[in-house]
Protein backbone atom coordinates (compact mmCIF):
# COMPACT_ATOMS: atom_id res chain seq x y z
CA UNK A 1 0.00 0.00 0.00
CA UNK A 2 1.14 3.44 -0.82
CA UNK A 3 0.17 6.64 -1.66
CA UNK A 4 0.28 6.14 -4.83
CA UNK A 5 -1.88 3.63 -5.18
CA UNK A 6 -4.66 5.14 -3.28
CA UNK A 7 -4.52 8.05 -5.36
CA UNK A 8 -4.63 5.96 -8.45
CA UNK A 9 -7.51 4.41 -7.14
CA UNK A 10 -8.88 7.80 -6.07
CA UNK A 11 -8.66 9.11 -9.45
CA UNK A 12 -10.71 6.25 -11.02
CA UNK A 13 -13.59 6.82 -9.05
CA UNK A 14 -13.41 10.07 -9.61
CA UNK A 15 -12.91 10.00 -13.75
CA UNK A 16 -15.69 6.89 -13.70
CA UNK A 17 -17.87 9.65 -11.66
CA UNK A 18 -17.22 12.37 -13.91
CA UNK A 19 -18.20 10.31 -16.97
CA UNK A 20 -21.58 9.31 -15.28
CA UNK A 21 -22.14 12.92 -14.84
CA UNK A 22 -21.33 14.57 -17.98
CA UNK A 23 -23.13 11.70 -20.42
CA UNK A 24 -26.12 10.71 -18.30
CA UNK A 25 -29.60 11.63 -18.82
CA UNK A 26 -31.56 10.69 -16.07
CA UNK A 27 -31.26 12.99 -13.09
CA UNK A 28 -30.55 10.68 -10.20
CA UNK A 29 -27.89 8.74 -12.68
CA UNK A 30 -26.29 12.08 -12.88
CA UNK A 31 -26.59 12.33 -8.47
CA UNK A 32 -25.05 8.62 -8.69
CA UNK A 33 -22.03 10.06 -10.48
CA UNK A 34 -21.43 12.91 -8.42
CA UNK A 35 -21.50 10.74 -5.36
CA UNK A 36 -18.58 8.19 -6.84
CA UNK A 37 -17.22 11.50 -7.60
CA UNK A 38 -16.78 12.48 -4.05
CA UNK A 39 -16.07 9.18 -3.01
CA UNK A 40 -12.73 9.22 -4.78
CA UNK A 41 -12.22 12.41 -3.11
CA UNK A 42 -12.71 10.76 0.06
CA UNK A 43 -10.14 7.67 -0.39
CA UNK A 44 -7.87 10.55 -1.63
CA UNK A 45 -8.34 12.49 1.82
CA UNK A 46 -8.21 9.55 3.73
CA UNK A 47 -4.82 8.86 2.08
CA UNK A 48 -3.07 12.23 2.39
CA UNK A 49 -4.08 12.06 5.89
CA UNK A 50 -2.86 8.79 6.71
CA UNK A 51 0.22 9.19 4.71
CA UNK A 52 0.89 12.88 4.85
CA UNK A 53 -0.14 13.61 8.31
CA UNK A 54 -1.18 11.11 10.54
CA UNK A 55 0.05 12.48 13.88
CA UNK A 56 -2.79 14.90 13.62
CA UNK A 57 -6.62 14.19 12.95
CA UNK A 58 -6.78 17.48 10.77
CA UNK A 59 -6.98 15.22 7.41
CA UNK A 60 -10.50 13.02 9.54
CA UNK A 61 -12.00 16.22 9.61
CA UNK A 62 -11.85 17.33 5.90
CA UNK A 63 -13.27 13.58 5.33
CA UNK A 64 -16.26 14.31 7.39
CA UNK A 65 -16.76 17.60 5.68
CA UNK A 66 -16.85 15.45 2.35
CA UNK A 67 -19.64 12.79 3.85
CA UNK A 68 -21.65 15.30 4.69
CA UNK A 69 -21.28 17.34 1.37
CA UNK A 70 -21.78 13.75 0.14
CA UNK A 71 -25.21 13.56 2.15
CA UNK A 72 -26.01 16.87 1.27
CA UNK A 73 -25.96 16.88 -2.22
CA UNK A 74 -28.02 13.44 -2.30
CA UNK A 75 -31.15 14.58 0.04
CA UNK A 76 -31.28 18.04 -2.11
CA UNK A 77 -30.74 16.20 -5.54
CA UNK A 78 -33.72 14.28 -4.74
CA UNK A 79 -35.67 17.16 -3.52
CA UNK A 80 -35.15 19.08 -6.47
CA UNK A 81 -35.98 16.07 -8.51
CA UNK A 82 -38.85 15.66 -6.48
CA UNK A 83 -40.49 19.44 -6.87
CA UNK A 84 -39.60 19.06 -10.81
CA UNK A 85 -41.43 15.99 -11.48
CA UNK A 86 -44.53 17.19 -9.27
CA UNK A 87 -44.42 20.24 -11.46
CA UNK A 88 -43.80 19.30 -15.43
CA UNK A 89 -43.20 15.23 -14.90
CA UNK A 90 -39.73 15.75 -15.44
CA UNK A 91 -36.88 13.29 -14.94
CA UNK A 92 -34.48 14.09 -17.60
CA UNK A 93 -31.83 16.30 -17.21
CA UNK A 94 -32.57 17.14 -21.34
CA UNK A 95 -36.07 18.50 -20.46
CA UNK A 96 -35.01 20.95 -17.79
CA UNK A 97 -32.53 22.98 -19.75
CA UNK A 98 -34.60 26.32 -19.13
CA UNK A 99 -31.56 27.94 -17.70
CA UNK A 100 -29.05 26.89 -20.96
CA UNK A 101 -27.70 29.83 -22.26
CA UNK B 1 -1.96 -9.21 2.64
CA UNK B 2 -3.06 -5.80 3.54
CA UNK B 3 -1.93 -4.86 -0.06
CA UNK B 4 -3.61 -7.68 -1.68
CA UNK B 5 -6.63 -6.44 0.13
CA UNK B 6 -6.45 -3.21 -0.87
CA UNK B 7 -5.81 -4.19 -4.26
CA UNK B 8 -8.76 -6.71 -4.67
CA UNK B 9 -11.18 -3.69 -3.09
CA UNK B 10 -9.45 -1.13 -5.41
CA UNK B 11 -10.16 -3.00 -8.91
CA UNK B 12 -13.71 -4.25 -7.30
CA UNK B 13 -14.50 -0.36 -6.44
CA UNK B 14 -13.41 1.03 -10.10
CA UNK B 15 -15.40 -2.20 -11.49
CA UNK B 16 -18.78 -1.65 -9.67
CA UNK B 17 -18.30 1.80 -10.48
CA UNK B 18 -18.14 1.52 -14.36
CA UNK B 19 -21.07 -1.41 -13.78
CA UNK B 20 -23.12 1.25 -12.68
CA UNK B 21 -23.67 3.35 -15.43
CA UNK B 22 -23.52 -0.30 -17.63
CA UNK B 23 -25.96 -2.13 -16.23
CA UNK B 24 -29.44 -2.43 -17.82
CA UNK B 25 -31.99 -1.59 -15.19
CA UNK B 26 -31.99 1.38 -12.21
CA UNK B 27 -32.38 -1.33 -9.22
CA UNK B 28 -29.02 -3.02 -10.38
CA UNK B 29 -26.83 0.51 -10.82
CA UNK B 30 -28.33 1.31 -7.37
CA UNK B 31 -26.84 -2.28 -5.77
CA UNK B 32 -23.46 -1.73 -8.05
CA UNK B 33 -22.80 1.92 -6.46
CA UNK B 34 -23.26 0.30 -3.17
CA UNK B 35 -20.70 -2.27 -3.82
CA UNK B 36 -18.20 0.53 -4.98
CA UNK B 37 -18.75 2.03 -2.26
CA UNK B 38 -18.79 -0.86 0.03
CA UNK B 39 -15.33 -1.55 -1.62
CA UNK B 40 -13.84 2.03 -1.53
CA UNK B 41 -14.53 1.92 1.99
CA UNK B 42 -12.24 -1.10 2.87
CA UNK B 43 -9.22 1.10 2.16
CA UNK B 44 -10.20 3.65 4.46
CA UNK B 45 -10.93 0.69 7.00
CA UNK B 46 -7.09 -0.41 6.14
CA UNK B 47 -5.96 2.92 6.98
CA UNK B 48 -6.83 2.85 10.57
CA UNK B 49 -10.08 5.18 10.23
CA UNK B 50 -12.26 2.62 11.59
CA UNK B 51 -14.75 5.00 12.37
CA UNK B 52 -14.88 6.89 9.10
CA UNK B 53 -14.71 3.90 7.31
CA UNK B 54 -17.94 1.97 9.11
CA UNK B 55 -19.59 5.88 8.89
CA UNK B 56 -19.26 5.44 5.15
CA UNK B 57 -20.57 1.69 4.82
CA UNK B 58 -23.56 2.53 7.20
CA UNK B 59 -24.60 5.85 5.54
CA UNK B 60 -24.35 4.37 2.17
CA UNK B 61 -26.61 1.19 2.75
CA UNK B 62 -29.23 3.12 4.23
CA UNK B 63 -28.76 5.60 1.22
CA UNK B 64 -28.72 2.85 -1.74
CA UNK B 65 -31.92 1.41 -0.39
CA UNK B 66 -33.62 4.99 -0.15
CA UNK B 67 -32.40 5.95 -3.51
CA UNK B 68 -33.88 2.49 -4.95
CA UNK B 69 -37.57 3.36 -3.76
CA UNK B 70 -36.63 6.67 -5.53
CA UNK B 71 -35.74 4.37 -8.26
CA UNK B 72 -38.70 2.94 -8.60
CA UNK B 73 -40.73 5.59 -7.82
CA UNK B 74 -39.51 8.26 -10.83
CA UNK B 75 -37.45 5.88 -13.30
CA UNK B 76 -38.70 4.13 -16.42
CA UNK B 77 -37.51 0.50 -16.67
CA UNK B 78 -36.75 0.05 -12.78
CA UNK B 79 -36.49 -4.08 -12.89
CA UNK B 80 -34.07 -4.21 -16.13
CA UNK B 81 -36.86 -5.95 -18.74
CA UNK B 82 -35.48 -4.00 -21.63
CA UNK B 83 -32.12 -2.71 -22.49
CA UNK B 84 -31.65 0.27 -21.02
CA UNK B 85 -29.14 3.40 -22.78
CA UNK B 86 -30.07 6.77 -21.50
CA UNK B 87 -26.89 9.41 -22.59
CA UNK B 88 -26.55 12.04 -24.32
CA UNK B 89 -22.81 13.34 -25.64
CA UNK B 90 -21.20 9.85 -24.45
CA UNK B 91 -18.25 9.88 -26.66
CA UNK B 92 -17.08 13.18 -25.75
CA UNK B 93 -18.04 11.92 -21.97
CA UNK B 94 -15.77 9.77 -22.31
CA UNK B 95 -13.00 11.09 -23.87
CA UNK B 96 -13.16 13.80 -21.05
CA UNK B 97 -12.88 11.34 -18.23
CA UNK B 98 -10.05 9.38 -19.65
CA UNK B 99 -8.33 12.77 -19.82
CA UNK B 100 -9.10 13.49 -16.48
CA UNK B 101 -8.06 10.20 -15.32
CA UNK B 102 -4.58 10.34 -17.18
CA UNK B 103 -3.94 14.15 -15.77
CA UNK B 104 -5.32 12.99 -11.92
CA UNK B 105 -3.02 9.64 -12.51
CA UNK B 106 0.19 11.65 -13.57
CA UNK B 107 -0.21 13.84 -10.91
CA UNK B 108 -0.18 10.88 -8.83
CA UNK B 109 2.98 8.86 -9.87
CA UNK B 110 4.83 11.89 -10.68
CA UNK B 111 4.72 14.56 -7.83
CA UNK B 112 7.54 14.00 -5.49
CA UNK B 113 5.30 13.14 -2.52
CA UNK B 114 6.70 13.64 0.47
CA UNK B 115 7.90 10.30 1.46
CA UNK B 116 9.47 10.34 4.95
CA UNK B 117 6.17 9.18 7.17
CA UNK B 118 4.86 6.96 4.46
CA UNK B 119 6.86 3.89 5.36
CA UNK B 120 6.71 4.12 8.86
CA UNK B 121 2.75 4.16 8.68
CA UNK B 122 2.25 1.21 7.03
CA UNK B 123 4.34 -0.71 9.25
CA UNK B 124 2.99 0.35 12.23
CA UNK B 125 -0.29 0.64 11.25
CA UNK B 126 -1.25 -3.67 10.86
CA UNK B 127 -2.20 -3.56 14.69
CA UNK B 128 -2.46 -0.12 16.07
CA UNK B 129 -3.97 1.71 12.79
CA UNK B 130 -2.31 4.73 12.73
CA UNK B 131 1.69 5.91 12.65
CA UNK B 132 1.15 8.57 16.03
CA UNK B 133 -2.25 8.63 16.90
CA UNK B 134 -2.91 5.78 18.90
CA UNK B 135 -6.55 5.94 18.55
CA UNK B 136 -7.78 7.93 15.06
CA UNK B 137 -10.94 7.78 15.95
CA UNK B 138 -10.54 9.55 19.84
CA UNK B 139 -8.27 11.97 18.07
CA UNK B 140 -11.34 12.78 16.01
CA UNK B 141 -13.84 13.36 18.70
CA UNK B 142 -11.51 15.47 20.55
CA UNK B 143 -10.48 17.66 17.42
CA UNK B 144 -14.30 17.65 17.03
CA UNK B 145 -14.93 19.10 20.17
CA UNK B 146 -11.94 21.32 20.49
CA UNK B 147 -10.16 23.53 18.05
CA UNK B 148 -12.12 22.30 15.23
CA UNK B 149 -15.60 22.84 17.07
CA UNK B 150 -16.50 25.48 14.07
CA UNK B 151 -16.31 22.97 11.12
CA UNK B 152 -18.51 20.64 13.16
CA UNK B 153 -21.12 23.79 14.08
CA UNK B 154 -20.86 24.39 10.02
CA UNK B 155 -21.93 20.66 9.32
CA UNK B 156 -24.70 20.85 11.83
CA UNK B 157 -26.04 23.94 10.70
CA UNK B 158 -25.60 23.02 6.56
CA UNK B 159 -27.06 19.82 7.23
CA UNK B 160 -30.66 22.04 9.24
CA UNK B 161 -30.72 24.06 6.64
CA UNK B 162 -30.99 21.13 3.95
CA UNK B 163 -33.78 19.64 6.08
CA UNK B 164 -36.08 22.39 5.99
CA UNK B 165 -35.15 22.99 2.61
CA UNK B 166 -35.70 19.52 1.47
CA UNK B 167 -39.40 19.45 2.92
CA UNK B 168 -40.14 22.79 1.73
CA UNK B 169 -38.85 20.97 -2.17
CA UNK B 170 -40.82 18.30 -2.01
CA UNK B 171 -44.03 19.12 -0.31
CA UNK B 172 -47.01 19.18 -2.57
CA UNK B 173 -48.95 21.77 -0.95
CA UNK B 174 -47.42 24.32 0.86
CA UNK B 175 -49.53 27.42 2.70
CA UNK B 176 -49.59 29.77 -0.34
CA UNK B 177 -51.44 26.71 -1.80
CA UNK B 178 -53.99 26.65 0.98
CA UNK B 179 -54.10 30.28 2.03
CA UNK B 180 -53.33 32.07 -1.01
CA UNK B 181 -50.39 34.39 -1.77
CA UNK B 182 -51.24 37.22 0.97
CA UNK B 183 -51.88 33.85 3.24
CA UNK B 184 -55.71 35.66 3.98
CA UNK B 185 -58.14 33.37 2.66
CA UNK B 186 -60.03 31.35 4.76
CA UNK B 187 -61.53 28.62 4.83
CA UNK B 188 -57.99 27.09 3.00
CA UNK B 189 -59.07 25.42 -0.23
CA UNK B 190 -58.49 22.14 0.34
CA UNK B 191 -58.81 19.92 -2.52
CA UNK B 192 -60.44 17.24 0.45
CA UNK B 193 -62.91 18.62 2.95
CA UNK B 194 -62.17 17.66 6.30
CA UNK B 195 -61.12 19.73 9.21
CA UNK B 196 -62.19 21.94 12.14
CA UNK B 197 -65.11 23.84 11.28
CA UNK B 198 -65.80 22.72 7.73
Amino acid sequence: MTLQLFLLLAAALFAVGLYGLLSQQSIVMILMGLELAINGIIVAVAAFWFFAASGRPDGQVLVLVAISAMAIEMAMGFAITTAIFRARDVDMADSASDLAG
Amino acid sequence: MQTVIFLICAVGAVAAGIAVFRVDSMARATLALLASFIFAAVPILLLGLSYLGILVILMMVMEMMIMAVFMVMYMMNPAGLMPMKMVHNNKMSLVIAAAVFVLLAAGALFTPWPSGTAEAAVSGSTTTGGRSAADPTLALGLDLMGPHMLVMIVIGLALFASMVAVVVLSTHRGRYDRFGDDLQRRPADDPVRGGLGK
